[in-house]
């Protein structure tokens, strides 16, 4: 249990996916403007992340690396991961979106214009990657996407805050628009870098 | 088409367009790989050729390709050779592997690369399409090598280190020191803030460089930066 909690806040304080590991700056930038739109994206991602994650992880374990009862690997079609998960989240995210289309029109009303953008999120990717590098187990693997989907979450969130600030700041021609928002990103990653260390302190767990 | 058109479509990615600091696609492997100047070349390459090869089957089969299943199509062109790529790193240059980690299969989900495919290589003739994803390559691996290269003097003191594993002939020890090693280096550059700030300063450079009002002089490419 105290594994997954480390893994879980990890992933949203100290390894968080946009300011300390780079993924997903895309729509980070683009579509941290306003809160509203932050929120909507975050959770769209967070939803396809998780579901994601269930898919590809059997997947990987299953059918592209199959190890027998002895641990011997029964063949090694690993270099199809790319091609076979990238193709994965895009069926996924079809689905989803015509799945919430046709039950949920409220919830698709509302995420719907961010689903197709997710496809090309590496935080997706990413995370599925990740997960299978990191060797962990499936429910790591799920508490792991859930937490990278949070952090994204309070990543978009807090600086659209910022943005909002930043925006109607008087900087240099050249700096309008976005080299401030990404001087202020660098600010924002800063203040998180002081994360470092607190999830070992709070769990008592050396990293 | 004339022979200026071809040419300028071939430098247009280098500054006017460039993909990274222009156009602000690809900017996830941008920020993450660029804590040494080999690892941006190593980086660019990769993309360069996935982009070239991508941009030349996308655009053969553009009349082929239905409108609606357009993206998923590209993907999967382009994963195909995202994993040539990959296997091709990992065999001769499994240290440049390491360096890279993820963002080697996520050149898959790199905008630049999809994006160059929606807006230039579905419209465009084959000839015209690789020419535009040479002159983006070269643009996306020059930004990469210049950001590696602040981020990595700064950072550490040295230039280009790690180069040796990508060109043998240098030896795997080969690096240049910057700045001597008794000066404590400003090690805030290699990690995570250091990234978007350099990023920030490079872009508005090129915002300068680009939208600055002409005077007489020709332009000196990069030079600020």
């Amino acid at each position: 249990m105290v594994k997954l909690a480390v893994i879980f806040f990890t992933m949203i304080l100290v390894d968080n996916y946009v300011l300390a590991k780079f993924l997903g700056i895309c729509p980070f930038l683009g579509v941290s403007k306003k809160l509203d739109s932050a929120v909507g994206m975050s959770l769209a991602v967070t939803f396809v992340m998780v579901l994601a994650t269930a898919a590809t992880w059997p997947i990987q374990t299953f059918l592209l690396t199959p190890v027998d009862a002895a641990g011997n690997q029964k063949w090694d079609m690993g270099y199809l991961q790319t091609i076979v998960f990238i193709l994965i989240i895009a069926i996924l995210v079809q689905l989803l979106e015509n799945f919430l289309k046709k039950f949920i029109p409220a919830l698709y009303k509302s995420l719907g214009v961010y689903l197709p953008l997710i496809t090309t999120n590496c935080t997706i990717l990413g995370v599925t990657i990740l997960n299978l590098d990191n060797g962990y187990n499936f429910i790591e693997s799920i508490v792991c996407a859930a937490g990278a989907g949070i952090g994204f979450l309070v990543a978009m969130v807090l600086f659209s805050g910022v943005r909002r600030r930043v925006e109607q700041a008087v900087t240099p021609k050249c700096f309008e628009g976005l080299p401030i928002t990404l001087v202020a990103a660098a600010v924002t990653s800063l203040s998180f870098m002081g994360f470092g260390g607190i999830i070992d302190a709070i769990f008592n767990v050396a990293a | 088409m004339s022979e200026n058109n071809k040419m300028k479509i071939l430098t247009n990615g280098i500054l006017n367009e460039n993909p990274v600091l222009r156009l602000v696609l690809g900017t996830c492997p941008t920020l993450a790989v660029t804590t040494m100047a080999s690892n941006g070349i190593g980086m660019g390459l990769a993309a360069t050729f996935v982009l070239l090869c991508s941009n030349i089957v996308i655009s053969a089969l553009r009349k082929i390709i239905p409108d609606q299943v357009r993206i998923p199509c590209y993907i999967t062109v382009i994963a195909g050779f995202v994993s040539v790529v990959q296997m091709v790193v990992k065999a001769y240059v499994p240290d440049l592997d390491k360096a890279l980690g993820v963002y080697l299969p996520l050149i898959v989900v790199n905008c630049i690369i999809l994006g160059r495919a929606e807006m230039f290589a579905s419209k465009n003739g084959i000839l015209d399409s690789a020419l535009d994803g040479i002159g983006m390559g070269i643009g996306f691996t020059v930004t990469l090598t210049i950001m590696g290269s602040i981020r990595e003097i700064l950072g550490s003191g040295t230039w280009m280190a790690g180069l040796g594993k990508l060109v043998p002939a240098l030896g795997a020890d080969f690096s240049i020191r910057v700045i001597p090693e008794s000066i404590d280096t400003f090690s805030l550059m290699t990690s995570a803030p250091g990234g978007f700030f350099v990023f920030g300063i490079l872009m508005a450079g090129a915002t300068w460089l680009t939208t600055r009002p002409k005077k007489s002089a020709p332009a000196v490419e990069g030079g600020n930066a």
